[in-house]
């Protein structure tokens, strides 16, 4: 039991990094890795909606798409549970908890459209986990998540101060750089 | 006639969905180990495109505005559904190679955008050649990042080996290799045409979310 929730902690978070070597979630990866804080703040969000949602996907899947062989219509009650689960969170911060609606408020429309998120709740149900080992999943990957953001928020404000090839200025450099960070998570590879 | 020129020079070069307006990345850097699974996706994406493009355009007159994106979303969920269970029937092979990025269509950001940008306000006719033009650029640029990441990583183009003297760097086809030759593709296209990509922020994304001018 714990032996099985470190190893989906260790493989989601270092050696099948969502972002760095699964390629979900890139989309906000290089706009909001710029700085620190947004990288946090998005990192924080992308954590907190990824964990819920998993837990919630894997109820609807258990409970509603499998008893009535309803497994084709996955991906359309996926999206909108993870839709309606956004601006859910979204108005229960706002009311309850403003000092984390603040911090996180503005990051959470972004990330209906992350495919992180989807992502992580088919991949769960693809693996065969069960709820426990689901939530535990959905909170790994949004730490894996959280960690490539910060490390390559520190490597893009190097990247602001050196000097470049003009044609490479921008999302090229980034790319390349992230590359880099890619390979470097690639000697987790043998962890596992 | 010059209208539809028009669409597929914009769909194709001026305006073309990766390399330009650089949406959709996640698909882009996942599928392209080889030129087929990029040209596979790309067809899959188009697919999904024309579907929604049609639908969206025929019923943009009853779909109130306020819940249009959910509308959208859900419009376009269903042809991705479609689109999973035609290649799981007839495409098994590449079904498996693509993978989760076939449900993940779903989010692409090409799909809404076109949605948002295009068919929510031209006519059928319009909006299906748009869907063609956009995802031939799509293809086309799937192709290009395949190719080139299958002929350094493997030797090979579309399976075939090309020659025997030439040792693949093995890295080319695993993940730091994607972002390596989309990120070189890119500045090479910068470099050609002395124009710069945008740097990624919410201006390319049709969702009109509060956060929009504050993420940058």
């Amino acid at each position: 039991m714990i032996k099985d929730v470190i190893f989906i902690m260790l493989s989601v978070i270092l050696v099948d990094n969502y972002v760095l070597s699964k390629f979900l979630g890139i989309c906000p990866f290089p706009g909001v890795s710029k700085s620190l804080n947004t990288a946090i703040g998005m990192s924080g969000a992308v954590i907190f909606v990824m964990t819920l949602a998993s837990a919630i996907t894997y109820l609807v899947y258990e409970f509603l798409l499998l008893p009535y062989d309803l497994e084709y219509l996955r991906t359309i009650s996926f999206i909108l549970v993870i839709a309606s689960l956004v601006q859910f969170v979204e108005i229960i911060l706002k009311k309850f908890i403003p000092p984390l609606y603040k911090a996180l408020g503005i990051y959470l429309p972004l990330i209906t459209t992350n495919c992180a998120v989807l992502g992580v709740a088919i991949l769960s149900v693809d693996n065969g986990y069960n709820f426990l080992y689901s939530v535990i999943y959905g909170f790994g990957a949004g730490i894996g998540f959280a960690l490539a953001m910060i490390i390559f928020s520190g490597v893009r404000q190097r990247i602001a101060i050196s000097d470049i090839p003009r044609s490479l200025e921008g999302l090229p450099i980034s790319l390349v750089a992230a590359s880099l960070v890619s390979l470097a998570f690639f000697g987790f590879k043998g962890l596992i | 006639m010059k209208k539809i020129i028009e669409i597929f020079k914009k769909g194709i070069i001026t305006e073309n969905p990766i390399f330009v307006l650089a949406l959709g990345t996640c698909p882009t850097l996942a599928v392209t180990t080889s030129a087929k699974n990029g040209v596979g996706m790309g067809l899959a994406t188009m697919a999904v495109l024309l579907g929604s493009n049609l639908v969206i355009s025929l019923t943009r007159k009853v779909i109130p505005s306020k819940v249009r994106i959910p509308v959208f979303i859900t419009i376009i969920a269903g042809f991705v559904t479609i689109v999973q269970l035609l290649l799981k029937a007839y495409q098994p092979d590449l079904n498996r190679s693509l993978g989760i990025f076939i449900p993940l269509i779903v989010v692409n950001c090409i799909i809404l955008a076109r949605a948002e940008m295009f068919a929510s306000k031209n006519g059928a006719g319009y909006s299906i050649i748009d869907a063609i033009a956009m995802g031939l650029g799509f293809t086309g640029a799937l192709l290009l990042l395949g190719s080139v990441r299958e002929i350094f990583g493997a030797g090979e183009i579309f399976g075939v080996k090309l020659s025997e003297a030439f040792s693949p760097a093995m890295i080319m086809i695993l993940p730091p290799g994607g972002f390596l030759a989309y990120g070189l593709i890119a500045g090479i296209i910068n470099w050609t045409g002395k124009k710069q990509l945008p740097e990624k922020d919410c201006s390319s994304c049709s969702i009109n979310c509060p956060a929009k001018n504050e993420v940058k």
